[in-house]
């Protein structure tokens, strides 16, 4: 019954360790690996006939394909096009695991901070060398807005680099958060329905309230899920815009 | 105090902080549905600024709710 639990990282095979440091198959990369197949999968099979009227399957991908394309030529421009398969691995990972998380006994890696921290640094730091890289020290016009009166600029200067450092914080803390955040609600009220179910038959009757509501709620957290995905890889092509074109 | 009490004290005041976001959330969703039912046709160019709107607002609210998990689950 304790909420906490279904989060918990079993070591499921050994594989060697280096000093005290333990390398194992956990459940946390079975399911990575369970949803790298899939996305696997859902590509091969998808770009297997590449037929000019395309199949169900092939549908599917070019949908994907074409969501996350015009997402990231709206936000980033014709440009941004070349971080085009950094941005859709990104979302097609996290969406992939965060629906996997919705089945019951399923475990959801991306409500672990430790990979949506890896995420959202590996997004932080192509954003900055890729933007010294191609602008060189002018990457630094990012901190300075033009327009702006010449005595509040430092003002403005301070917040702006204080935001940017804190957008990996967080960007890596919204998607956890939510995760871990609604799967404890729905383990929550999944034990309002075996404690009232344990009052006999009034409890039986009782219980069919919290239950509904934890089907309501697995509803809510299939669409979270989806949005998060989606949330995660649109600020990403907000943050990789802001690499090329720092000017504003 | 009861150093335990204090905790749950502070995770439940922890979470008064998420009202301030479903406030902002609420204000950007009903801005866009009124924007939207004025001219329909700009509506759907704008859905990506709706959600960049709504995930910034969002995190200062997740913020506040870490906190809490924080309190009840991570510390002592």
């Amino acid at each position: 019954m304790d909420p906490i639990h279904q989060f918990e990282i079993k070591n499921l095979l050994p594989i060697f360790r280096i000093g005290t440091t333990e390398i194992a198959l956990t459940n946390s990369a079975l399911f990575m690996l369970i949803g790298l197949g899939l996305i696997l999968l859902l590509m091969l099979g998808a770009t297997r006939s590449r037929a000019l009227v395309p199949g169900r399957l092939q549908t599917l991908a070019e949908m994907f394909y074409e969501f996350i394309a015009g997402t990231l030529r709206s936000t980033a421009g014709p440009e941004g096009m070349k971080f085009f398969p950094l941005v859709f691995s990104i979302f097609m990972f996290i969406l992939v695991l965060n629906v996997m998380g919705i089945i019951p006994y399923a475990f959801t890696v991306t409500s672990h901070i430790i990979i949506t921290v890896a995420f959202a640094l590996l997004v932080f730091l192509t954003v900055v060398i890729y933007g010294f890289w191609l602008h060189g020290l002018r990457f630094l016009k990012l901190f300075v807005p033009t327009g702006i009166p010449i005595y509040i600029l430092p003002l403005v200067t301070a917040i702006e680099v204080l935001s940017f450092f804190s957008r990996p914080v967080s960007h890596s803390v919204r998607l956890f958060a939510n995760m871990l955040a609604g799967h404890i609600t729905l383990k929550v009220f999944g034990g309002f329905v075996v404690m009232l179910a344990g009052f006999g038959f009034l409890g039986w009757l009782g219980a069919a309230l919290p239950l509904a509501l934890t089907t309501a709620l697995t509803a809510l957290e299939l669409l979270v899920a989806l949005l998060q995905a989606y949330v995660f890889a649109i600020l990403t092509c907000i943050y990789l815009s802001d690499a090329l074109h720092p000017g504003h | 105090m009861d150093p335990t009490a204090a905790k749950y004290i502070g995770a439940g005041i922890a979470c008064i902080g998420m009202g301030g976001a479903g406030v902002g959330v609420g204000i950007i969703f009903g801005n866009y549905l009124a924007a939207a039912i004025r001219n329909p046709s700009a509506a759907a160019g704008q859905f990506a600024n709706l959600i960049f709107g709504f995930a910034i607002t969002e995190a200062l609210g997740i913020f506040s709710l870490l906190i809490a998990l924080l309190l009840l689950f991570a510390l002592g």
